[in-house]
């Protein structure tokens, strides 16, 4: 059986996944990116093969993505994050055509075909108002952890609006709100669906079409795909609990594994070309 | 003797000027604005009454401007600071025909005439980017008194090329080139060039003519001033009290109402 490995080195999280065949997931692991981006590569990608029981030997080709892919000293190749993404979500809904991802620092909305060939994309990764950090920013403001961002969602009765133009704006208006006593559920819930208004936004650039795949570390917050959802008025395909945030570790290794099929079959063509007949 | 008052409540700070009939000023004070808006006009109009050692009653009209300006609940009227900025600018530097205010959230080129009134602005009002958030994000990321960024930008030999626009973004920047092993100094540096590469083209879209007066409280900065001055090739004007601008400028409009009775040209609403 052969092995092999994606790492996807994103803004805030460092993913790696241990596949083997096409769709055998054996282990993951993800850290914290931080600033030692050589390091957290490296350090995720162990606790990934040890959660998978096999040693880095046995892993025969690995490719990795996200914005810290250079950093990845032990890789194969590199991909882009909207190959690898399109990939894994193909993989986990065959019928996936549109897929947007919102990480940490950025926003994507691509469009793909049956192949899983990414036709046309959007994205942003300037500004911070339409990515995690909005959030992040938001639940910092009114003294919550990012970890708390779920649970303090979930009571929210009545969600204000929250203009999403700019992260560092959003504090003024986060004061203003707590001043005239709004819950801070009610506020975060606001904030989520401003980022939603940006994302179904994205996704009309890129002209979306069904099905709908939702993916990145926002989507982890449950809210986010339903508003999505209910803004699009259709149903999206979201990855059950953390393959949220593994869709492009996942495609890496699949990738991997096409990748040494075609080497090794070119190997096979090269090798009967040099016997003689 | 007659007074006038303004008061200028900002993102970050409110600011208070008391002036006498003959546009001296009397009395200013500074405070954070905090979360409670009103008070913070209150406080800061009350401590500068007591510098000019005053009694409310004789300020016979105050003027509220900034962001919170409608919050100044004993304003007679408002004005907006982009008004009192070029307002208050011309008055200390009568040749000022551009104003660069760079404040908490916001930076506003103004391009003014002889009598401070306003030609045309523009400003960033969909981003933080180039303001002194960024300075703060950056003081913040890196753990040091915002008073002290000025002074170490400028100890700066080498800076650091800031790439990134967004203010929240930048912070992580910031770290990034400490994790690279880059000097406080030259990150600081960079993150002045940065800001004053976005105003100079905040200027440049009103155009550049005669002195330019730099206000609001992120004139203080040492760094910042030598950064937009190397950008320009010029020098900018600068007084101890361009802090206090938007408060100055809407004492002034104030004051005309003193001595003539009339509401202050440009004002919002008469309460």
């Amino acid at each position: 059986m052969t092995v092999t490995a994606g790492l996807d080195v994103g803004s805030t999280y460092t993913k790696a996944v241990i596949l083997a065949g096409d769709a055998e997931l054996l282990g993951r692991a993800m850290n914290p990116t931080g600033f030692r981006l050589r390091e957290v590569s490296q350090s995720t990608y162990e606790q990934a093969l040890e959660e998978a029981g096999v040693r880095e030997d046995d892993v025969s080709y690995v490719i990795a993505t996200g914005s810290g892919r250079h950093q990845v000293d032990f890789k194969d190749l590199h991909v882009t994050d909207l190959t690898a993404s399109a990939r894994g979500a193909c993989a986990l809904f065959p019928g996936t055509r549109t897929i947007l991802d919102v990480g940490g620092q950025t926003m994507k909305a691509s469009r793909v075909d049956e192949a899983a060939s990414v036709l046309s994309f959007r994205l942003n990764d300037k500004c911070a108002a339409g990515t995690g950090a909005f959030l992040e920013k938001t639940a910092r403001y009114m003294g919550y952890t990012t970890e708390e961002i779920g649970a303090l969602m979930t009571t929210s009765k009545e969600p204000v609006p929250i203009s999403g133009v700019c992260a560092v704006f959003a504090e003024s208006e986060v004061i203003n709100h707590l001043s005239l006593g709004t819950a801070p559920a009610d506020i975060m819930q606001g904030a989520i669906e401003s980022l939603t208004g940006r994302s179904v936004q994205l996704m009309k650039r890129v002209r979306a079409e069904p099905e709908y795949t939702l993916i990145g570390g926002i989507l982890r917050f449950e809210t986010m795909g339903r508003t999505i959802s209910e803004s699009l008025e259709a149903d999206v395909n979201v990855p059950e609990a953390d393959m949220v945030q593994y869709v492009s570790a996942l495609g890496c290794a699949i990738l991997a594994g096409r990748r040494l099929e075609k080497l090794r079959s070119d190997d096979g063509v090269a090798a009967a070309a040099r016997t003689p007949a | 003797m007659a007074y006038s008052a303004g008061v200028d409540v900002g993102s970050t700070q409110t600011k208070a000027v008391i002036l006498n009939e003959d546009r001296a000023i009397v009395g200013r004070s500074l405070i954070d604005t905090g979360a409670n808006v009103i008070k913070a006009a209150e406080s800061s109009f009350i401590a500068a009454l007591g510098q000019a050692n005053i009694d409310e009653e004789e300020v016979e009209y105050v003027v509220g401007t900034g962001y919170g300006r409608y919050r100044v609940t004993f304003g007679n009227s408002q004005v907006t600071e982009i008004s009192c900025h070029g307002r208050g600018a011309v008055h200390l530097f009568p040749e000022t025909r551009t104003v660069i205010d760079m404040g908490g959230q916001d930076t506003k080129a103004i391009s003014v005439n002889a009598e401070g009134e306003i030609v045309d602005f523009c400003m960033n009002d969909k981003c933080a980017a180039g303001t002194g958030r960024f300075l703060q994000a950056a003081a913040a990321a890196l753990d040091i008194p915002l008073d002290d960024l000025g002074p170490l930008s400028l100890q700066g030999q080498n800076p650091v090329k800031i790439s990134t626009t967004c203010t929240v973004f930048a912070e992580s920047e910031v770290l990034a080139w400490i994790g690279k092993g880059k000097k406080i100094e030259d990150v600081l540096w960079g993150v002045h060039q940065s800001i004053a590469t976005r105003s100079v083209g905040l200027l440049r879209r009103v155009g550049i003519n005669d002195e330019i007066t730099f206000t609001g409280g992120v004139s203080l900065n040492e760094g910042m001033v030598k950064a937009i001055e190397g950008r320009l090739e010029r020098r900018l004007n600068l007084s101890a009290d361009s802090h206090y601008m938007g408060a100055l400028g809407a004492a002034m409009f104030a004051l005309d109402h003193v001595m003539t009775g009339r509401a202050p040209v440009g004002s919002e609403v008469a309460s």
